[in-house]
């Protein structure tokens, strides 16, 4: 997978939920399409499960199913006590992953 | 009796108003009479547009300026190289292709112009058309004229290839026996099905496109129009696509240049 | 002159039919819901179970008309500030006329701060998407918008 995009606020007030937003470049394949060439299903290969953490502890997570759009576009609240790091993780069916990680000061 | 004609008046008035056609101000996205795709997309869709984080086409964008750094061939160069920072070099670039390269003696568009760089600087193999490369770097380009009004040449050594664009533009053709005019001149504006017809410009390609769920060219939609009307294509990047292009930046002058612009 | 009224009874059929319908209109019943299929029912029943869904504090944002089927976006966003034990768990999104009914879970903690998300969906035809919500305290909250999908006439 392609290096997902990332929008976080660089600077975050304690306590404050801000919002986060995130897009990866995926074709998001739903297992509905047929080859036209062959005839054949196009298997169906999404990524199924989004996960947010802030150092390390869950705090959003998306299941992901072929109704979503191509390039999954995803926003979301967290909120942050102290200055720590998001990390984001994408998973397809093949087990592939994406990551990203983005820290956040609170003031 | 007079409060009521006062009444019937008053409500004559209101219908009239509702149903005259208001002058929709289109800001940027319409000068002179020509208007932008974004005029007739839907407001989730020119709101997808304008937010450069959700606009998708971004990733490409993304994409473009990694690309932009990366050498390749066995010149071991890459664009950054020969042409710096691309929001300099580039800027005005994307705005006034396809322009006449006198070494060719005809027109030269973007993604031509990109793949020569690649085989005759870089000494790297060309990417093919509509690869992921090569819209990737064409997109990256050209939207570093984004907001620029779309200014090509169309006389001197060009004019014969503007003439030979603007011909194609308005030649029957296909089993449906229509031009490119009778869609996007004599019925812009009108419905076909459930969608409404544009002037067909093309100040927004690359365009990251709904239908397809990812970027694609000037080329691949041209030729998504060539099979609407049952004609024979010519290949993506063929003199005819091209020439009829400088025809269309014509066409779509004064424009802001909108890439990555998000369409139906 | 130029008004002038209709008299009050005017009895022609036009008239009668047009009043007909109006009066049949007006008292129709609230519609139901249309009955899920199988797989809509499962699916939702997967969420739910045996819990009571109310309306709740639920909002769905859609398109009234989608301009292409493929790219929908919508957005979601239940109840106010969460605190640590009183917060939404998950939202659920659901299109019963796509052919496999889940479309998206969001799950929250009292971390999200807010039960609120968007994305970009996609519909297979006009059709009633659901969203669910469930709360920490085990209440459920259901709401539905109709969006309409319509087919472009450029299959360029």
């Amino acid at each position: 997978m392609d290096k997902p995009r990332v929008k976080v606020p660089q600077k975050v007030k304690a306590g404050e939920p801000f919002e986060v937003k995130v897009l990866i470049s995926h074709t998001m394949e739903s297992g509905q399409r047929t080859d036209e060439a062959t005839g054949q299903k196009i298997p169906r290969m999404i990524i199924n499960s989004f996960t947010c953490k802030l150092d390390g502890e869950v705090v959003f997570s998306a299941t992901l199913h072929p109704a979503v759009s191509a390039n999954p576009y995803l926003a979301f609240y967290v909120v942050a006590d102290k200055s720590g790091e998001l990390e984001f993780v994408w998973v397809d069916d093949s087990g592939d992953t994406a990551t990203a990680t983005r820290t956040i000061e609170v003031t | 009796m007079r409060g009521t004609v006062i009444i019937v008046g008053a409500l004559g008035l209101a219908m009239a108003a509702a149903i005259a056609p208001v002058a929709e101000d289109f800001g940027v996205h319409a000068v002179d009479g020509r208007r932008s795709g974004y005029t007739y997309a839907a407001a989730e869709t020119r709101a997808m547009q304008d937010d450069e984080f959700a606009n998708p086409g971004y990733i490409w964008v993304e994409k473009g300026a990694e690309l932009w750094q990366r050498t390749g061939g066995e010149s071991g160069q890459a664009c950054a190289s020969c042409h710096q920072a691309a929001a300099d070099s580039m800027r005005g670039v994307g705005a006034r292709y396809p322009v006449f390269a006198p070494e060719l003696g005809k027109l030269i568009n973007l993604e031509q112009r990109i793949n020569q760089c690649r085989s005759e600087r870089m000494n790297a193999a060309p990417w093919p058309w509509e690869s992921e490369s090569l819209l990737a770097m064409t997109t990256y380009v050209r939207h570093q004229s984004r907001g620029m009004p779309v200014s090509p040449v169309v006389d001197g050594p060009a004019a014969p290839f503007f003439a030979a664009g603007k011909t194609l533009y308005h030649t029957r053709r296909g089993q449906l026996d229509m031009a490119c005019i009778h869609c996007h001149e004599m019925n812009s504006g009108n419905m076909l099905r459930a969608q409404r017809l544009s002037q067909g410009m093309s100040n927004g390609f690359p365009t990251y496109r709904l239908k397809w769920q990812t970027m694609g060219s000037l080329h691949r939609r041209i030729i998504g129009c060539d099979k609407d009307v049952r004609a024979e294509t010519f290949a993506a990047g063929a003199d005819a696509y091209v020439n009829l292009e400088l025809y269309l930046a014509w066409r779509a002058r004064g424009l802001p240049v909108e890439t990555p612009a998000v369409r139906n | 002159m130029i008004h002038t009224p209709l008299p009050k009874a005017c009895f022609t059929r036009r008239r009668l039919l047009q009043q007909t319908v109006a009066v049949w209109a007006m008292t129709l019943p609230a519609l139901p819901l249309a009955a899920d299929s199988p797989a809509v029912q499962a699916a939702i029943d997967a969420i739910i179970g045996d819990r009571d869904a109310e309306s709740g504090e639920l909002s769905l944002t859609t398109p009234a008309i989608a301009e292409n089927g493929n790219t929908v976006p919508i957005a979601v966003a239940a109840g106010g500030r969460f605190t640590a034990d009183d917060y939404v768990e998950a939202i659920h999104i659901l299109a019963p006329g796509n052919p496999v009914p889940e479309v998206v879970s969001f799950h929250f903690t009292p971390r999200s701060g807010y039960a609120r998300a968007a994305t970009r969906i996609r519909l297979a035809e006009t059709q009633d998407v659901i969203a669910i919500a469930e709360l920490s305290d085990g209440r459920v909250w259901r709401t539905a918008n109709e969006v309409k999908v319509t087919i472009g006439g450029c299959g360029g």
